[in-house]
């Protein structure tokens, strides 16, 4: 092996890595600032930062018990792919396997609601299903708007080192995708197929019928996802300088308490608020500012 | 050419002997017989290619007398198949249908007598890359079909025991039906392609109207009447590009137009008025959803490997003249195609939200994938190719299984609602896990479809319309929904379930078997399909026109596919990781605490027992059926008008 293959080798293994073992460290304890900030909002004193670790081993110890044999199978499906799509992502592969990646994740969550065949976990199920229609136009948008202005190409790797930071030509695209982001952290006012708190129309939607083992596997899934969410946002700023790479960092935190803060201040909506905004959004937001840049780079239009 | 040859006349001669045997015993033997054959000859002229690459057939040298005898023959059918239309058109009152047919076939005969007789047709059959591709899903997916259709119409005639058995006539039409594919597949000589698609759209006729109910009447009129439209397109195409350009060859017609755009501008745009109105896109999609009040098989050879792929198969095979130059840049017959197709794609998967019949929704489905088949034609460019041929492949395996899955079920739930499926899982196990697998495998990464519309879309960058881009992407989104709502459906395990699948018939088994298989096979080894054929043929297409780097640069790196082939492999092996842990306490599922421990009921008021049942979203709100198809319709025609004027402005300028 030439020096060069196995600098090319590790460039790649070790962000995966990175990303398998401190993700979910990350991600647990973007969690915990999240209830300690929200907990604040609301004159609350709140739990300590370190709780949803904390939550997530107590589940571990929990009596192992479920309603039939095969949701445990599509929770932990949904976690490996999870897993699997933050590599795709943090390997620096095509930004478009990523997003498809990540909703065939979604889907096996989606199928271990299905499963229990429990009222309330199928209505969580199939908002989930409405939500992911709401906000995948404008993730597609993003995604061939960065490739547009990225030198035409997918891949990540390339995305991130060179060339100006995606924001500038893309204000509007990245305001759309903040929008859906709401969506995708599943916050208020769009928190319509699960719920932090219980709602007695949904109970815990999506997770009711999940307890113990599968409940942590599914905590953690999350934890996962919200990292490399999150390094989606960073891919608007990062080209190459360290300058840029603090500022995506800060904005990255930025945009997560501005989620929180959302989430403070307002109450749930209904779903065809979600459908509707969403994807007026990403035919306001999104496609003007795709169309923009498309006619810039390849001329035509009026 | 003597296998070109006898993979059009072998079906025939089945078709024939199948007209004429009136046994169970024997029709199931020469059935079977018959799609082992086809089958067989399709793969060894796959193995021929292979080794001795792309042929074209010279009939002038030693078979002029044939070819002439052909052609002579070819009209007479025709002429006797016209006068069929003519009178069935009249004894229905559907005159429309006869007024189709007295126009365009004596305009075809008078052309063959007049201008056609000069033109001197080179090379009348041919194969390439492409003609192998479609003669495998033909050969194979085409016959599974058939023998499915012994099992099935074994219960179809049980279950219609006052009607006459009719099923020597309908094996006839299964038959006959693939012999013309194979006749489009491997013509050059337009006249003849003409002929074979005219073929297709008969026997579609009869099979759609097989029943003879009303409805099967009026639907079966209805396809007849749209098809005809574009056979008259075909006509008018044959006459133009005759006159204009001196050449009746498919491959001249695309060689004519890398070169002299604006001569065969017109030819083009008929073609492509043709393709559509076969590929069902619409405004003309009502033809292959009213197809369904057909026996299913009848449905699943429409719709995956027979009659719709030969109207994308046309535009296909037209896209390289698609392609823009600098003396036109913009093509009027690939926006015809990029555009109808794209808005096709939209409407029609958001229709399919609101649909719980599984059979609609599977058309719908249908009618959107050769949307983005023909939109990807449509852009001219070999990433476009790429990806449509792709979505042919994968299209043609995967959606004859669903078909033939919702068949069974039919047969055995009796139902074909979504609604109806629940549970499925319990009471259906082994055709359950088939239909999830065909179900994952339309949309969910890494199975196949999902690669090719990725394809389309990096593809649908370069075709300089956005609005194109922005349509598929609101319209994948809208898949992901309606797809997913069924899969749920599939896998909710309902409580207190009988297994009724013993009595599936084998033969049905045998066919929905062998199309999983398939299914996972073209999964992972799609790369080596790719490289082997759909890259081989893009690169001949192109070869003159198109920097060879640039072809590349078109297509999925080679690292993602791997990508995606580990991914596959991780799928099929995940469940054995999970193998055996099942072993953990049930609980009943959360009824507000009312729930009676059996998982279908809860105490309801009056301390009343109730069943609950669960029902899935269909959004009438947002995607009612009657409104997305209006919305489509009026685009897409406003669309084909706004074309056609512009290439008529065009020739009246030149002709002053």
């Amino acid at each position: 092996m030439t020096v060069m293959e196995f600098e090319s080798i590790l460039k790649i293994a070790v962000p995966v890595a990175a990303y398998i073992l401190f993700a979910p460290l990350l991600g647990g304890l973007l969690a915990g600032i999240d209830r300690k900030i929200t907990a604040r909002m609301q004159g609350r004193f709140g739990p300590p930062v370190l709780q949803p670790f904390y939550d997530v081993l107590k589940l571990l110890e929990k009596e192992a018990i479920t309603v039939n044999s095969s949701q445990d199978f599509f929770v932990g499906c949904s976690l490996l792919f999870m897993i699997v799509t933050g590599c795709l992502f943090f390997a620096g592969l095509s930004l478009l396997l990523f997003i498809f990646a990540l909703t065939t994740a979604s889907m096996f969550l989606v199928a271990a609601a299905y499963s229990s065949n429990s009222p309330y976990a199928q209505i969580g199920a199939e908002r989930e299903l409405l939500q992911m229609m709401a906000y995948e136009p404008m993730v597609l948008i993003a995604a061939i708007s960065l490739y547009i202005v990225k030198d035409m190409t997918f891949n990540i790797g390339d995305m991130v080192s060179s060339g100006v930071p995606a924001v500038i030509l893309l204000p509007g695209v990245f305001l759309g995708f903040l929008y859906i982001l709401t969506i995708k952290f599943r916050k208020s006012p769009f928190d319509l197929s699960m719920s932090h708190h219980a709602h007695q129309e949904l109970v815990k939607g999506l997770t009711t019928e999940f307890s113990g083992k599968t409940l942590a596997m599914l905590e953690v899934a999350h934890w996962y996802e919200n990292v490399f969410l999150l390094g989606f946002v960073f891919l608007f700023f990062a080209n190459g300088t360290l300058a840029m790479a603090v500022v995506g960092v800060v904005v990255c935190l930025l945009a997560y308490f501005l989620e929180v803060f959302i989430d403070n201040v307002n109450a749930r909506m209904k779903w065809q608020f979600a459908l509707n905004s969403a994807w007026i959004v990403a035919l306001t937001f999104g496609a003007a500012n795709m169309l923009i840049v498309y006619y810039r780079l390849f001329g035509g239009g009026v | 050419m003597s296998i070109v040859f006898s993979l059009i006349l072998l079906p025939v001669v089945v078709a024939v002997a199948l007209l004429l045997i009136r046994g169970d015993q024997a029709r199931g033997v020469l059935v079977v017989a018959g799609s082992i054959l086809i089958g067989a000859l399709s793969i060894y002229l796959t193995v021929r290619f292979f080794i001795s690459g792309s042929a074209n057939f010279n009939l002038n040298e030693n078979y002029e007398a044939l070819a002439e005898f052909v052609g002579y023959a070819m009209m007479a059918i025709e002429i006797v198949l016209a006068v069929v239309i003519f009178a069935l058109g009249i004894k229905y009152k559907k005159y429309l249908a006869s007024l189709l047919a007295v126009l365009q076939t004596p305009l075809m005969v008078w052309f063959e007598f007049s201008a056609g007789k000069d033109i001197e047709v080179e090379h009348a059959l041919y194969y390439d890359q492409l003609s192998i591709i479609m003669a495998l899903i033909i050969g194979i997916i085409g016959t599974l079909i058939c023998v499915y259709a012994l099992g099935y119409m074994k219960d179809f005639q049980h279950h219609h025991p006052d009607e006459p058995d009719r099923r020597p006539w309908f094996f006839f039409l299964l038959f006959l039906f693939l012999a013309a594919m194979y006749g489009i597949v491997f013509s050059n000589n337009l006249v003849w392609l003409y002929f074979f698609w005219e073929i297709t759209t008969l026997c579609s006729f009869f099979l759609i109207g097989f029943t003879k109910t009303k409805e099967a009447v009026n639907n079966s009129f209805r396809a007849l009447i749209m098809n005809l439209f574009g056979g008259l397109g075909f006509v008018l195409a044959i006459i133009l590009l005759g006159r204009d350009s001196g050449t009746l060859e498919l491959s001249g017609l695309v060689q004519i137009a890398a070169v002299y755009t604006s001569q065969v501008a017109a030819p083009l745009v008929l073609l492509v008025f043709a393709g559509i109105t076969k590929a069902a896109q619409m405004p003309f999609n009502s033809w292959l959803l009213g197809a369904m009040v057909a026996p299913t098989p009848t449905s699943a050879l429409l719709h995956s490997s027979t009659m719709v792929k030969a109207g994308v198969f046309l535009i296909l095979k037209l896209s390289p003249a698609f392609l823009p130059t600098s003396s036109a840049p913009v093509s009027a017959a690939g926006t015809l195609a990029m555009m109808v197709g794209a808005i096709t794609f939209l409407m029609a998967s958001c229709a399919a939200i609101s649909q719980s019949n599984a059979k609609r929704v599977l058309a719908y489905s249908t009618v959107a994938n050769l949307g983005l088949i023909v939109t990807c034609a449509g852009t001219g460019m070999p990433g476009g190719i790429w990806a449509a041929t792709m979505l042919i492949i994968f299209h043609a395996v995967t959606k004859s299984l669903l078909f033939l899955c919702v068949g069974t079920a039919e047969h055995n739930i009796g139902s074909r609602d979504i609604e109806d499926m629940d549970g499925l899982f319990g009471r259906m196990p082994r055709l359950a896990l088939f239909m999830v697998i065909g179900i994952a495998a339309m949309f969910l990464a890494p199975f196949g479809m999902l690669v090719s519309k990725w394809a389309a879309l990096e593809s649908l960058i370069y075709s300089s319309n956005p609005l194109i881009l922005l349509m598929v992407v609101f319209g994948s989104s809208v898949t992901v929904f309606y797809w997913g709502k069924w899969l749920g459906k599939m896998l909710a395990i309902v409580a207190k379930r009988d297994n009724i699948q013993q009595s599936v018939h084998k033969e049905e088994w045998a066919s929905l078997g062998s199309l999983v298989a398939l299914v996972i096979a073209a999964c992972i080894t799609f790369p080596a399909f790719s490289q082997k054929l759909v890259v081989p043929f893009i690169v001949s297409v192109y070869g003159g026109m198109v920097p060879l780097e640039s072809i590349q640069f078109f297509l999925l790196g080679t690292e993602n596919l791997y990508i995606m082939m580990i991914m596959v492999a991780v799928i099929i092996l995940l469940p054995l990781l999970f193998l055996g842990k099942g072993r953990k306490k049930l609980a009943p599922i959360y009824l507000a605490g009312a729930g009676l421990d059996d998982n279908l009921k809860f105490m309801g008021s009056m301390q009343k027992e109730t069943e609950f049942s669960l029902r899935n979203w269909y959004m009438e709100g947002y995607f009612a059926e009657k409104r997305m198809n209006l919305i489509g319709i009026i685009a897409t025609v406003l669309v084909i008008v706004y074309v056609f004027a512009s290439v008529l402005a065009v020739a009246l300028r030149g002709g002053v």
